[in-house]
């Protein structure tokens, strides 16, 4: 119970024995099957698998945009059942209303919960300074760099205080220089803020970097093959990617990478909000 | 700013807003369009002085560029020329506010909800190929007033292009970020409000500035038919007591009048949608 007691707001994750289905009709297919995990609360877990094995699929159901089609997804004992702030959830590609300054981007969550504008103003101000873009409140998301969008997107999130932060390969577009200093960012506001990370990525070095836990995943129907703890002293610096036992457990992902691939041919990347929707069947002809 | 510097030199770089590249229209291009209407009018007032008769069509009863001018110098001095254009504007006015609010909700509706969708769409798409100069006969039985009638008629003409504008732009919207907005905690009606309207903003813009060009046109023929002031009117009163240069005086202020309320319609959109790049706009 001591992870209980260092973390109040709690942030225990439960994932036990979720299949979930995706399509409809002949195309439906199974995406993941008996997958169970626990996270405890405040610790950073990377999912790592190969594009296709469903990995945002299950962050996508955390997040509580997908319904697993059986199994049971539990928040601190709570049962998972739609969106909610609590749940935290950040996409590859930045997701800011494009019509909103930063400042309105990152205070919507509180606005949402009706906090009056100094207070939030002031909440999104504080936390904007944390991922290092003070001086940009006033402006609007395309005039900012890729890496910056990114750092709104997770400042926007963390305003609201998330129990969990579920992170679909958020660097995944940026360069390899950024997306280095954004792994050293989410590090230091992990570590500042001590709630739990559930990382998805197909980066061996990243996964390896940031987790307390790499949780390995094979292709579909996706299941969990191997979990590698990862020990390495904190806090982590880049020069950590070239140490010996770095490169070992390195060397160990890509067997299990490889192994887990086997023949199989390559997989279309999933979602985490599923298919595509349905086009409607009523439509005005142009 | 010290926070620039913070930032590698390339991220700064980028995150300073691009400079619209707005170059003066040049001397040259500009003396080529004057040069091209002038030599229109020119033509105008060859035929109309020598009586142009092609055989097809003829200039014999077409008033000169002079005569219209003179004409247009008189209705400008005309005490008739205000209420004219008051009519007129307060007619469009209100069939073209009726019209943005009606295919706006509507449109957020069909394009959000499919019982909305599969209730509403049916009978629009019976109703939308009928042009609105069509209902002009049944507007006038339906309404007790000539006014109602044509403000009826100027709302039929604006609705469809709202409607489709305002479709189209929720469809295209980005179903992430709804997805995210959802996440965020934005629940019922704030989802419109905070992400549907915005996100469909583009859309409605360009339905709203097509609305306003077919607006102007059925209350013109409208105001023909049944009005008794109005810019329609006088251009068709005009023509029934033989006073030929003002037709031609009408047809400009129409034109003129037409062309202003849709450049109002995209510089309000310019203005609401900062974020709305050039580049990103809707065709």
């Amino acid at each position: 119970m001591t992870a209980a007691a260092n973390h109040p707001h709690g942030g225990r994750i439960d994932i036990d024995r979720v299949r979930i289905e995706l399509g409809a009709g002949a195309s439906r297919f199974k995406v993941l099957d008996e997958v169970s995990v626990q996270v405890e609360p405040g610790e950073l877990v990377c999912l790592l698998g190969p594009s296709g094995c469903g990995k945002s699929t299950l962050l996508g159901a955390l997040a509580g945009h997908l319904r697993p089609s059986a199994g049971q997804l539990r928040l601190d004992g709570q049962a998972i059942d739609g969106p909610d702030p609590q749940r935290g959830l950040v996409f590859q590609q930045h997701t800011l209303f494009p019509w909103k300054t930063v400042l309105d981007n990152v205070a919507h969550g509180l606005k949402m919960k009706g906090v009056p504008r100094a207070e939030r103003e002031r909440a999104a101000k504080a936390m904007i300074a944390e991922v290092g873009l003070a001086g940009f409140e006033r402006r609007h998301p395309f005039e900012l760099s890729g890496g910056m969008q990114q750092r709104v997107e997770i400042a926007r999130v963390l305003v609201n205080r998330p129990r969990v932060l579920l992170m679909d390969e958020p660097f995944g577009a940026l360069d390899a220089l950024t997306r280095s200093r954004m792994q050293e960012l989410l590090l230091e506001l992990w570590t500042g803020l001590r709630t739990t990370v559930l990382f998805v990525t197909h980066d061996i070095d990243e996964a390896l970097f940031l987790a307390d836990r790499v949780l390995v995943l094979g292709p579909r129907p996706g299941r969990i093959v191997e979990e590698l703890r990862v020990d390495f002293e904190r806090p982590r610096r880049a020069a950590l990617l070239t140490e010996p036992g770095f490169v070992a457990l390195k060397r160990r992902c890509l067997e299990l990478l490889h192994h887990g691939l086997g023949a199989g041919p390559a997989l279309e990347r999933l979602t985490p909000l599923g298919p595509p929707p349905v086009r409607p069947e009523w439509r005005f002809a142009v | 700013m010290d926070v620039t510097l913070a930032l590698s030199p390339a991220t700064a770089a980028r995150a300073q807003p691009k400079p619209a590249p707005r170059r003066a229209l040049p001397w040259g291009r500009f003396g080529v369009q004057a040069l091209s209407v002038l030599a229109c009018v020119l033509l105008w007032h060859v035929a109309s002085t020598r009586h142009l008769d092609l055989g097809v069509v003829t200039f014999a009863n077409v008033p000169s560029p002079a005569d219209v001018l003179d004409a247009a110098w008189q209705l400008a001095r005309s005490p008739k020329l205000l209420p004219h254009l008051a009519s007129s504007l307060a007619r469009v006015g209100l069939g073209f506010a009726l019209a943005a609010l009606a295919g706006i909700v509507l449109g957020l509706a069909i394009g959000r909800l499919r019982w909305a969708r599969s209730s509403l769409l049916p009978p629009l798409e019976v109703l939308r190929p009928i042009p609105a100069v069509a209902w002009i006969p049944l507007a006038i039985l339906m309404f007790p007033s000539s006014e109602g009638s044509m403000v009826f008629i100027t709302f039929v003409g604006a609705l469809f292009p709202v409607l489709l504008g305002t479709i189209h732009g929720v469809e295209e919207m980005d179903p992430r970020l709804i997805a995210a907005a959802r996440s965020l905690g934005t629940q019922g009606w704030r989802l419109f409000t905070e992400v549907v309207l915005p996100s469909a903003a583009p859309g409605i813009v360009t339905g709203l500035s097509i609305g306003m060009g077919t607006c102007w046109f059925c209350l013109v023929t409208a105001e023909m038919i049944a009005g008794q002031y109005g810019i329609g009117y006088y251009t068709w009163e005009s023509y029934t007591v033989q006073n030929y240069p003002s037709i031609v005086v009408g047809m400009l202020v129409i034109g003129a009048l037409g062309m202003g309320s849709s450049a109002l319609i995209r510089w309000a959109g310019r203005r609401l949608m900062p974020w709305q790049r050039p580049q990103g706009s809707h065709a």
